[in-house]
């Protein structure tokens, strides 16, 4: 255990790093922040001046080194348009990030077991045809798509649930089915197709002899066994929605969170808040892999830390 | 066989008829099986793949599901059948615990992800309502009757930190658990190296003797059978070939299958013994004609062997489908 945490450690340290070097090229190679802070009129000399004050014209090594040295003490920046740590910016939006994700990802694999566990157990039946078709349905719709069409029915034409913003759990219930829906689709395909591969094992049959109820046969030998791929397809899409979905989901929405944030800051041109934004995602997928890498130990003994 | 007044048949199996409906058409895995097993006895059930026999063995504890079907005949547990409305109630609650078996394949058989205490302890639980500490401790009894070292530490272990011998031994255990009367072992040691068939045969045999119980011996290896088993049941193309005592069929083999089968067997007892193999493959099972399946691979088929053969009787109770029994 202790060997498996220093390896993760050093492990994430260095994803952290090389994804640190990507986004401090591409935000100094694309655009220029200068232009979007100064006014239209500003003079030549202005920009020089704002462009030496933000360190810009200094050899692009020397700015990256003291871009790492920052970051190791801990400061990752000042914004540009809100002078203020870019990093206590990201942390203010981050608890909304996690309620809509974690609401999503939870929502999704609540609805994807039990719907692929029941398809499983009689494959081919009305009720499997149904959950493949929403399944294929579910994956295929693009989620700024699904959030539009969730706000047009529910928002306007019902008028029941709210259209955008953050406040009760009413709020909550738009965003995060976006979230959830394409993640039903997927996370159902596995849980069926693991589960139909798991009712075929021999323990299986020996379960069966054993006299125990079906329930048990399938809810607790066969389900604990075929949970593996689900637990793998559930991390990821975890880190998928935290380091992407999320970004659409949220400007549909207007939800206040990290994603909405980074599709602000990156159309202000707020370099230092979008290199922050980055990094710190960076770091939650990181942690994300390490918890899959625990649960699996947990689901299944046969695989060792380390 | 002898239906004398004083053997009180455990287990009753009579014109069993089992079949599975695939796309390809209906697959006739058994057409009329008929044997039974008294209390304390052992029985081989024997033929190669394909032959009906593990699928028998399912039937009796009702566990073929769709595509496959029981449809015909009747099996019979100390006289009542399981197979009527009550009987499938009935087969829930005595599988696992009057009636167990062990499968073929210990490295698959046993749940990954569970103890060996958990597994085993499960069947105690369900079917005695044993608390879950007493199923613990009685796990460790069982593990040490089927002959596994340090029994309380193994009992902690996972399936996978075992051998192939000792998750047979596990599996054994798990059977034997709610001390049943009949044991079914389907083709227990196919899976595993030859000096640990000797040694998991010899435990079957050993707690047969200990605990009275009756076993089941499905298998294709006849020197398996003629070590252990009183009585034997020939299988071949879902039909029985042959049955009688071992002694008797094998060294009178009264069907040319069985004939076929001994001298394809490797012996260790004549040394100018040469391995003859059986000519042909198995037959399809779907849609099989009504005479003697093994015709086709025949060496002494004539015209009369389109027609089913009746079975002709011998003395010992033994007797031969085959319309030139006793030719051999």
């Amino acid at each position: 255990m202790g060997r498996f945490a220093i390896g993760r450690i050093v492990h994430g340290v260095v994803v952290v790093f090389c994804v640190a070097i990507v986004v401090f090229a591409t935000s100094r190679l694309v655009g220029d922040p200068v232009g979007v802070i100064l006014p239209f009129e500003a003079t030549h000399e202005q920009r020089a001046a704002l462009r030496h004050q933000l360190g810009f014209d200094r050899p692009i090594l020397e700015q990256f080194g003291e871009y790492i040295t920052n970051l190791a003490r801990g400061d990752f920046g000042t914004s540009l348009l809100q002078d203020r740590p870019t990093i206590s910016i990201v942390l203010e939006h981050l608890p909304a990030t996690f309620e809509l994700v974690f609401a999503g990802i939870a929502l999704a694999i609540l609805i994807a077991v039990p719907l692929g566990v029941v398809a499983a157990v009689r494959p081919g039946s009305l009720v499997d045809r149904m959950s493949v078709s929403l399944s294929l349905l579910g994956l295929s719709v693009p989620e700024f798509f699904l959030g539009i069409l969730l706000i047009l029915f529910f928002a306007v034409e019902l008028g029941v649930l709210p259209a955008s913003g953050k406040g009760g759990i009413e709020h909550l219930i738009l965003p995060a089915l976006t979230l959830a829906l394409p993640a039903v689709g997927r996370l159902t395909m596995i849980a069926r197709s693991s589960m139909i591969d798991q009712l075929g094992q021999a323990y299986v049959q020996t379960a069966k002899a054993k006299g125990i109820p079906r329930w048990r046969v399938v809810g607790i030998h066969a389900l604990r066994n075929a949970l593996i791929p689900v637990l793998t397809l559930s991390g990821w899409e975890l880190m998928r929605a935290l380091a992407g979905y999320a970004v659409t989901v949220e400007t549909v929405f207007a939800w206040p969170g990290v994603g909405y944030l980074a599709f602000q800051a990156v159309r202000e041109q707020d370099v230092f808040l979008v290199q922050t934004i980055v990094l710190v995602v960076a770091v939650l997928v990181v942690f994300v892999n390490v918890g899959i890498d625990i649960l699996y130990r947990v689901v299944d003994p046969r695989i060792k830390l380390g | 066989m002898s239906e004398s007044g004083h053997r009180v048949p455990l287990l009753e199996v009579e014109k069993l008829e089992v079949s599975f409906f695939t796309q390809h058409g209906v697959v006739r895995a058994v057409r009329g099986t008929t044997f039974d097993i008294a209390r304390g006895e052992t029985v081989g059930l024997v033929g190669e793949s394909g032959s009906g026999k593990s699928v028998t063995s399912l039937a009796i504890l009702g566990l073929i599901d769709l595509p496959g079907k029981i449809t015909g005949g009747d099996v019979r547990w100390k006289g009542s059948s399981l197979l009527n409305r009550a009987g499938l109630k009935w087969v829930k609650q005595v599988r696992g615990k009057e009636l167990a078996i062990v499968f073929q394949d210990p490295m698959t058989s046993l749940n990954p992800l569970f103890t060996l205490r958990w597994q085993i302890g499960e069947v105690l639980r369900h079917h005695l309502g044993m608390g879950r500490k007493r199923a613990e401790e009685r796990v460790v009894e069982l593990l040490d009757l089927v002959g596994i070292p340090s029994p309380r530490e193994r009992a902690k272990a996972y399936p996978h930190e075992l051998s192939g011998g000792q998750r047979q031994r596990a599996l054994i255990a798990m059977a034997l658990a709610c001390e049943p009367e009949l044991l079914i072992a389907d083709e227990p040691t196919t899976a595993l190296d030859v000096t640990i068939q000797a040694q998991i045969l010899e435990l079957i045999g050993e707690i047969q003797q200990r605990l009275g119980l009756a076993v089941l011996l499905v298998t294709h290896d006849l020197g398996v059978v003629a070590g252990v088993c009183d009585r034997v049941v020939v299988m071949y193309g879902g039909k029985i070939m042959e049955r009688g005592s071992a002694t008797d069929v094998f060294q009178h083999p009264g069907h040319p299958y069985t004939a076929g089968l001994l001298r394809s067997t490797p012996r260790i007892d004549l040394a100018q013994h040469r391995m003859i193999g059986i000519d042909g493959s198995p037959p399809n099972m779907i849609d099989p004609p009504p005479g003697c399946p093994f015709a086709p691979r025949c060496p002494i088929a004539f015209d009369r062997c389109v027609e089913p053969p009746p079975f002709i009787p011998a003395p010992n109770g033994r007797e031969v489908a085959c319309w030139r029994a006793y030719d051999t």
